[in-house]
């Protein structure tokens, strides 16, 4: 995540960081915790335990816990003993964090990358989504929905194919 | 005083999450289609995510070490003080659906007026709950359309639904000495500042599902009191079932 990523930090917090960026989202295995934006921070203490932070995507995603012990499982195995992993809401995640690479890595794995923020307030109405698969704009939403909280199922009429859009919040 | 207030303040917002999703919980595998079966779910899985970071916060607040689980699931019928309107059954899908209406119609400018809430942990949850709640409320909006606006038996059993439930909605615009105490710290949302918007989605809505909105007239209330209907002890049994008689189990 940009603001995180900016921070300069410790060889040991870099080491720690180096450790724990690539673990993978068990829903969207694509994307790290770091193309995210989940992984907010990782500090070593002066006692050596490391202290990590990290942002659910929505409130209630089962795979925090998931993130939570394969972040500590990927720092044990680097060597480092203690490890205590906090969940921060606020500033509160959202999609505008995903990098430019992370969209492209989602379209190429076949799910629509989130469209940009002002669409989502509308009350009524479908949002313009591109098909992942032939990039047609001729599509409609089956079910705001989707396999997880954070996807929404919607099928391209052009290819027919039905396909994940990575909802805007 | 404050904290007790806090306290209450955050129990009551847990237990309307935690009912509610108890409730949505109940159409999983019944749901008509497979897709409406996980939007429902999702709904719920968003307010135990609400629910767990209220209960957490409220046991902080309280300091007797009862963590999320011993408040959401070690507390009797009289002790819960969710809004009545949560806990309705859902003998109709279309009940289920007005339900979600009603409420969600309140709790998006609920949350969005919680976002510059004094208190720092209510106000970083709002931030993440608005934008769910945006959510909930198209979801059902858009169904309360169909339906009303769909078939006669649609049309009537949607119609049936609103004017069931119409009598739970003036409780959420309560505001007792535990509201108002909060709203003068600006940690709470006076209820009545936001009536205006829940009115003009409820209208707009249900002009466009050709639905009638009952008139003004006795509301039902008691729930943020622990006096509730008969169904919320029925709702406590299967969901309490499990840490009742293990108490500890960890999920």
């Amino acid at each position: 995540m940009a603001v995180a990523a900016k921070i300069l930090r410790s060889e040991l917090d870099q080491k720690a960081w180096d450790a724990v960026c690539d673990v993978p989202d068990p829903e969207v295995p694509v994307l790290t915790i770091e193309d995210l934006g989940v992984l907010r921070d990782v500090h070593v203490q002066t006692d050596g335990s490391v202290q990590v932070s990290i942002t659910p995507t929505y409130t209630g995603c089962p795979a925090m816990s998931m993130f939570a012990f394969d972040i500590e499982a990927a720092l044990l195995s680097a060597g480092f003993e203690r490890v205590d992993v906090k969940t921060v809401l606020t500033p509160a995640w959202t999609t505008d964090w995903l990098t430019e690479k992370a969209r492209e890595k989602l379209r190429v794995y076949g799910i629509a990358p989130p469209n940009g923020k002002a669409s989502r307030r509308a009350l009524f109405g479908e949002e313009q989504v591109r098909c992942p698969k032939c990039n047609s704009a001729k599509t409609r939403r089956i079910s705001e929905f989707g396999s997880t909280a954070c996807k929404a199922l919607y099928r391209c009429n052009d290819c027919s194919e039905p396909f994940d859009y990575f909802k805007c919040i | 005083m404050t904290d007790t207030a806090l306290f209450t303040y955050c129990m009551r917002l847990a237990d309307d999450s935690a009912i509610l999703s108890q409730r949505l919980g109940e159409w999983c595998g019944h749901a008509s289609h497979l897709e409406e079966d996980i939007a429902l779910t999702n709904i719920a899985l968003d307010l135990i995510g609400h629910a767990r970071e209220l209960y957490t916060y409220a046991g902080q607040i309280e300091g007797k070490g009862r963590d999320e689980d011993a408040l959401c699931f070690h507390r009797v019928e009289r002790e819960f003080n969710n809004l009545l309107l949560v806990e309705q059954p859902n003998d109709d899908f279309a009940y289920a659906i007005m339900r979600q209406f009603l409420f969600s119609a309140f709790m998006l400018p609920f949350w969005e007026a919680m976002m510059s809430s004094k208190d720092e942990q209510l106000a970083g949850l709002a931030a993440k709950a608005e934008k769910e709640a945006t959510y909930h409320l198209r979801h059902s909006a858009e169904w309360v359309i169909r339906l009303g606006d769909g078939t006669e038996e649609s049309h009537n059993r949607i119609n049936n639904a609103l004017e069931f439930l119409w009598m739970y909605t003036g409780e959420m615009f309560e505001c007792d000495e535990v509201v108002s105490s909060l709203v003068a710290e600006e940690v709470a949302i006076d209820p009545m500042s936001i009536k205006h918007l829940w009115d003009e989605t409820v209208n707009t809505v249900l002009v466009r599902a050709n639905l009638e909105r009952p008139t003004e007239s006795w509301m039902q209330t008691g729930g943020r009191k622990g006096e509730h209907s008969e169904h919320l002890g029925h709702i406590l049994s299967p969901m309490q079932y499990l840490q009742r008689s293990f108490p500890q189990a960890q999920w």
